[in-house]
């Protein structure tokens, strides 16, 4: 047992820092404006429900692959629900698929405003490799709205990190702009 | 005046501090996992965001789904200020006599029991079924340690338990110390921790507490997750002062008021991170062996009784 | 102002006029009703104000009346334990007779309301006369009444074959119960010389250790079996829920208390508790009756069945504070013996109330939705606003939650066995802490109960087509509820009062006068002697009400500017059904299976396959979840077959020979005159 607790302060630390995540990239808004309350609320602690609308679960992996001790995506404030009911974020995968329509819409209402929803992975954004199948709708915007996009095939954890990074210093940078 | 300080302190200290400790169990946790972890004061932004937020209720609830998080928030409060924190001021408090505390947590836990079956979903059925379980099967053990240390003391009022026990010679303490262990099986039942709970799980079938809140949002949630963070602060507060209570001050002077709330933090900091570090130590508990646990805790005060 | 005698014969006079007119307009279903109803409220209103009367302003009275038989003398004797229980017989009779104004609607046109009215006043009588007759005769009179009255009263949905199998149940074991009175009553008499309560009260110090540990034997089984505690309590869930429901809520509200009187007695006045044994019997039997008692409550989804079962478990815990009672005074400690006797005392006229209180709700229920099955219940919050608020009040109220009336009682009997563990004997210690162990389970376990009876019955949706044709209760059941739940709410603010009135009832006892104050009880707290604890169940009413406001004021302030929309339960997206709810089966099955020792579950599979030999394709499958019936399987089963052997051989004495019968006579002939010249 005490070895188990004495290799916590001897393991070095594994968590990348922040700064050496990408930059470069920068997320765009493609949903309509973002309600003005989110700019002050969603500072330092966002929910996020991941819903599958009949994807590969690609994504999910990398998706799951966030919480781990390499990425860590909970010191950002960010931490994944049980819940739909108490989420702020919906991180959508999969190109909605037709049987989970109406699963995704129940999802979408069951989250209270203000609300942000993403797209994650190409299947999300436009169909992917799936697209013009007749199995699927063609991405996450055809069902419900869409305020931001991650792509990728799927994207790697770093990529959704840095996308998370910027999309929450669009929310801060427009809560900083409101306040000036 | 100073009076009247520590009377503000006393009501206000649990649901102000209760966050934190949440966080810092949070932060311990992740430390374990060789993670950094949220910040500590996560919780309290927590609680801000889900104030802002907007609801989203179900039209099968009824009233009780919108009442109980207020009345449960209320009892917290209630018990909040009723019992020995960092000073003996308030000896003469009816409602710290200590079945009235078990029964009312028992009432929080029947309206919350009854919320998670108003929904009507799967989960909060199988939360309810299985909190409702376990509190039956916790009263008794949350009840005799108690009960030990008011036959000590000769009183059942907390307070005077608390002085009478720190004046009791090192010798008589081996019942004190049964009862302590007894008292924390009881604790992690009660607030949901490991081995009894998951309170970070996102598989229904291994929720208690979880389960029963799935359906609320908005200013609700942040009432009951307030609430819970009030009774695991409570917990903590009554297992380091009625067992230990070396610290508490009797007199008001200000030197007085800022050590005693010194040791209080020492003393619940050092429980807390018991807490987080069996909870990163151990697996819970599969459900059917919770009750000889139970079972466990209340032998170990029953026998105490007969060491008096 | 009339004085507490002519009421108490009013009331009597009121009642048997209730009877004999209900017969005479048995005809008309509507004016049968009214005249059971309404002079039944009369006569209980006089009822109560005897009772009022002799409590608080001293006016105990006693009358006898000479009869032709000899023997039999009419003598009551009201005191003050007497005047206690007329106060809750009056007082819910009363109210249940209200709420059968409209409860017995839906019998109309399908059984006669002349009988039920005849049996029910007589019922009601009955119950008044057993609590004041002063002479062994006489009571076994009452008590026979009493009992088949309600007999008739069980049976009177004759339609239904279980109702007719539940009140043969109910008869035979009365009746068993009754020999056993008998014979207690018969050695008293032989000890004593006299047939009157007051003379034997006297007297009975000169008997020997031997005739009172009989007594107490026989009483103890005669009265146990009325009263429901297990072992003998075999024909109360069937007995109870058979009757129509006001009938019920009388029954499992007083008339099992009246099993309770007689202990309180035969055993604290009259044998004036003197062996150690008794109280520890009495102890064991309490912690029986709670545990096992409310474990079968949790086994059930019949609502009144239910119900009944949380009788059991209450007659228990009352007997938890008899038994600590009893102990105390084969010990010499009169002082903690009173703080038992009031425990005991107050936690029937509690249980008298909410559990009228929730017969009455679940009477309103069915009628409604005419199925008994919790299974078929769900969402009637909806349809009976009303009945579900005064059902919560109830469920809350035996749950022994603050503020209401039960937790006040729990908490006085939890301070009667706490006094119990101070006790050095390791032996008496030793079962106060199993006592106490057993209360805690107890009450964890009866709000487990209520959290499943009143979520599955009132939240969530509809399980079922019936109950969507439920409406909300009419104003006499609702008033008759409504009443109930505000006197819970009342006696557990005002505790401190009433505890001072009952302890008046117990100082009144023989060999209680020395008893000193135990408790020092104002309108605000009940503190005990020593200052071991405080209680103040008005300032808890109080804090809560004023800190509830202030959270909701300070919140609701801060969060004005949210919006609520009202959506579905989440259900991860697929289609909510009546089916994916928890049912009451669910719901208890993890502490069925935690105690699978005690309650022994069996499960039967039955499988019906489309082609009997090739057993691939199943057409439909049948699962039995049942609850082994220890009792009786272990005890009433032997019995019985020991019973009808000893029959079988005692046949062989009628050989059918005339020969055989003459010598019978001859030879016993011969035998007396020997005896007898001798």
């Amino acid at each position: 047992m005490f070895k188990l607790y004495s290799k916590i302060f001897s393991t070095p630390t594994t968590v990348i820092p922040a700064n050496l995540l990408c930059s470069e990239e920068d997320v765009e808004n493609i949903g309509k404006k973002l309600h003005k309350k989110i700019q002050t609320i969603f500072n330092g602690s966002l929910a996020i429900r991941a819903v599958d609308s009949g994807s590969t679960n690609a994504c999910e992996h990398e998706l799951t692959a966030l919480g781990n001790s390499y990425y860590d995506v909970e010191r950002f404030g960010v931490s994944f629900v049980a819940s739909p009911r108490h989420a702020d974020m919906l991180m959508v995968t999969g190109p909605v698929a037709r049987n989970m329509r109406a699963a995704l819409v129940k999802t979408y209402e069951a989250t209270p405003d203000p609300k942000i929803v993403v797209a994650v992975g190409d299947d999300a954004i436009d169909g992917g490799i799936f697209k013009g199948s007749y199995a699927v709708l063609d991405g996450v915007d055809k069902v419900i709205p869409v305020d931001f996009q991650i792509p990728g095939d799927p994207p790697s954890p770093k990529i959704i990190l840095c996308y998370l990074l910027n999309i929450l210093e669009v929310i801060e940078k427009k809560h900083q702009q409101k306040n000036k | 005046m100073s009076v009247i300080i520590i009377w503000t302190i006393q009501l206000i200290l649990v649901p102000v501090l209760s966050p934190l400790f949440l966080g810092i169990v949070r932060k311990i946790k992740a430390r374990f996992q060789n993670r950094v972890g949220a910040s500590i004061f996560r919780p309290y932004r927590d609680l801000w965001k889900l104030f802002h937020k907007d609801e989203v209720i179900s039209e099968d609830t009824s009233w009780i789904f919108r009442f109980a998080p207020y009345l449960i928030f209320t009892i917290t409060l209630i018990l909040g200020a009723c019992i020995p924190l960092f000073s003996t001021l308030f000896a003469n408090n009816v409602l710290s006599d200590f079945l009235t505390i078990v029964y009312l947590v028992a009432l929080s836990t029947f309206f919350l029991a009854l919320v998670g079956l108003d929904a009507g979903s799967a989960f909060g059925g199988i939360g309810s079924s299985r909190e409702m379980t376990l509190a039956a099967l916790t009263e008794g053990g949350f009840i005799f340690p108690f009960l030990v240390l008011s036959l000590l003391a000769h009183s059942t009022n907390l307070f005077s338990i608390t002085n009478a026990i720190s004046s009791l010679p090192i010798f008589d303490s081996t019942p004190i110390i049964l009862t302590f262990v007894a008292f924390v099986i009881v604790m992690l039942s009660e607030t949901a921790h490991f081995p009894f709970d998951n309170p970070a799980t996102h598989l229904e079938l291994t929720m208690v507490h979880e389960a029963m809140i799935l359906e609320y949002s908005g200013k609700r949630l942040a009432l009951i997750e307030w609430a819970a963070a009030n009774k695991f602060l409570i917990f903590l507060a009554l297992g380091a002062n009625m067992f230990f209570p070396w610290g508490l001050i009797t007199q008001s002077s200000v030197w007085a008021v800022a050590l005693a709330l010194c040791i209080f933090c020492v003393k619940t900091l050092l429980l807390a991170t018991f807490v987080a570090v069996l909870e990163s130590s151990i697996a819970k508990f599969r459900f059917f062996r919770l009750p000889d646990l139970l079972f466990v805790a209340f032998i170990l005060s029953a026998m105490a009784l007969f060491i008096i | 102002m009339i004085s507490a005698q002519y009421s108490f014969f009013l009331a009597l006079f009121l009642f048997v006029i209730g009877a004999s007119g209900s017969l005479l307009f048995a005809k008309n279903d509507r004016l049968a009703n009214w005249w059971q109803n309404g002079l039944a409220v009369l006569a209980s209103g006089c009822g109560l104000l005897t009772a009022v009367k002799v409590l608080f302003f001293g006016e105990a009275f006693t009358l006898s009346i000479n009869s032709t038989i000899p023997n039999l003398f009419f003598s009551f004797a009201v005191d003050k334990l007497a005047a206690y229980f007329i106060l809750i017989i009056s007082f819910i009779g009363l109210l249940v007779s209200v709420y059968a104004l409209g409860y017995i609607k839906h019998f109309y046109k399908k059984y006669n309301i002349g009988t039920l009215g005849f049996f029910y006043s007589i019922f009601l009588a009955g119950t008044l006369l057993v609590v004041s007759a002063h002479n062994i005769f006489f009571f076994l009179i009452a008590w026979e009444v009493m009992t088949l009255a309600s007999y008739f009263l069980v049976i009177f949905e004759s339609k239904e074959q279980n109702n007719i199998k539940a009140g043969t149940l109910y008869f035979i074991m009365t009746h068993v119960g009754t020999a056993f009175i008998m014979l207690a009553f018969l050695l008293l008499y032989q000890a004593t010389g006299s047939l009157d309560f007051g003379t034997i009260k006297e007297h009975i110090g000169n008997a020997s250790l031997l005739t009172k540990n009989l007594i107490f034997i026989f009483a103890l089984i005669g009265f146990g079996t009325k009263a429901g505690i297990i072992p003998f309590h075999i024909w109360l869930p069937s007995a109870h829920p058979a009757a129509p429901t006001h009938v019920s809520a009388f029954m499992s509200g007083v008339m099992i208390k009246t099993g309770i009187y007689m202990f309180i007695r035969i055993f604290v006045e009259v044998l004036a508790g003197s062996e150690l044994w008794w109280g520890v019997i009495i102890l064991v039997l309490g912690i029986f009756s709670s545990v096992l008692g409310v474990l079968y409550a949790l086994t059930e989804h019949d609502m009144k069945r239910l119900l009944a079962y949380h009788s059991i478990e209450n007659i228990g815990i009352i007997l938890l504070g008899l038994g600590s009672a009893l102990i105390f005074l084969a010990l010499n400690l009169n002082t903690l013996a009173t703080l038992s006797l009031v425990a005991a005392l107050f936690h029937t006229l509690n249980h008298a109330t909410f559990k009228a209180l929730l017969f009455m709700g679940a009477g309103s229920i069915i009628t409604q939705t005419h199925t008994r099955n919790i299974e078929e219940y769900g969402g009637l919050m909806k349809f009976m606003p009303q009945t579900a608020f005064y059902f919560l009040i109830g469920s809350l109220a035996i749950s022994a939650m603050p503020p209401f009336n039960g937790f006040f009682s729990e908490w006085l009997t939890y301070q009667s066995l706490f006094s119990g563990i101070q006790i050095t004997n390791i032996f008496t210690k030793g079962l106060f802490v199993l006592a106490a162990g057993a209360l805690a389970l107890t009450g964890g376990l009866a709000a487990a109960c209520f959290v499943k009876a009143f979520g599955i019955t009132f939240l969530a949706r509809p399980r079922s087509k019936e109950v969507l044709h439920a409406k909300e209760s009419s104003f006499s059941l609702r008033f008759g509820m409504g009443i109930l739940a505000l006197t819970t709410l009342i006696l557990g603010i005002f505790s401190g009062t009433v505890s001072k009135i009952i302890f008046g009832v117990v100082n009144s006892l023989n060999g209680f006068q020395q008893g000193s104050q135990i408790f020092f009880a104002d309108g605000k707290t009940v503190k005990l002697q020593n200052s071991f604890a405080v209680v103040s169940t008005p300032i808890i009413f109080v804090v809560l009400v004023v800190v509830l406001l202030l959270v909701y004021g300070i919140v609701g302030m801060f969060t004005r500017n949210r919006k609520v929309k009202i959506g579905c339960t989440w259900d991860c997206g697929t289609k909510l059904e009546s089916r994916m709810e928890i049912t009451a089966t669910g719901f208890s099955r993890s502490i069925i299976t935690i105690f699978k020792g005690v309650l022994k579950p069996s499960k039967q599979l039955e499988v019906e396959y489309r082609d009997a030999n090739i057993r691939y394709f199943e057409k439909s499958s049948t699962v039995k979840l049942e609850i082994a019936d220890v009792y009786t399987m272990y005890i009433y089963q032997p019995i019985q077959n020991l019973v009808v052997k000893f029959s079988g051989y005692t046949k062989n004495i009628q050989g059918g020979n005339l020969n055989i019968y003459a010598a019978y006579i001859f030879f016993i002939l011969l035998i007396l005159l020997i005896a007898f010249v001798n």
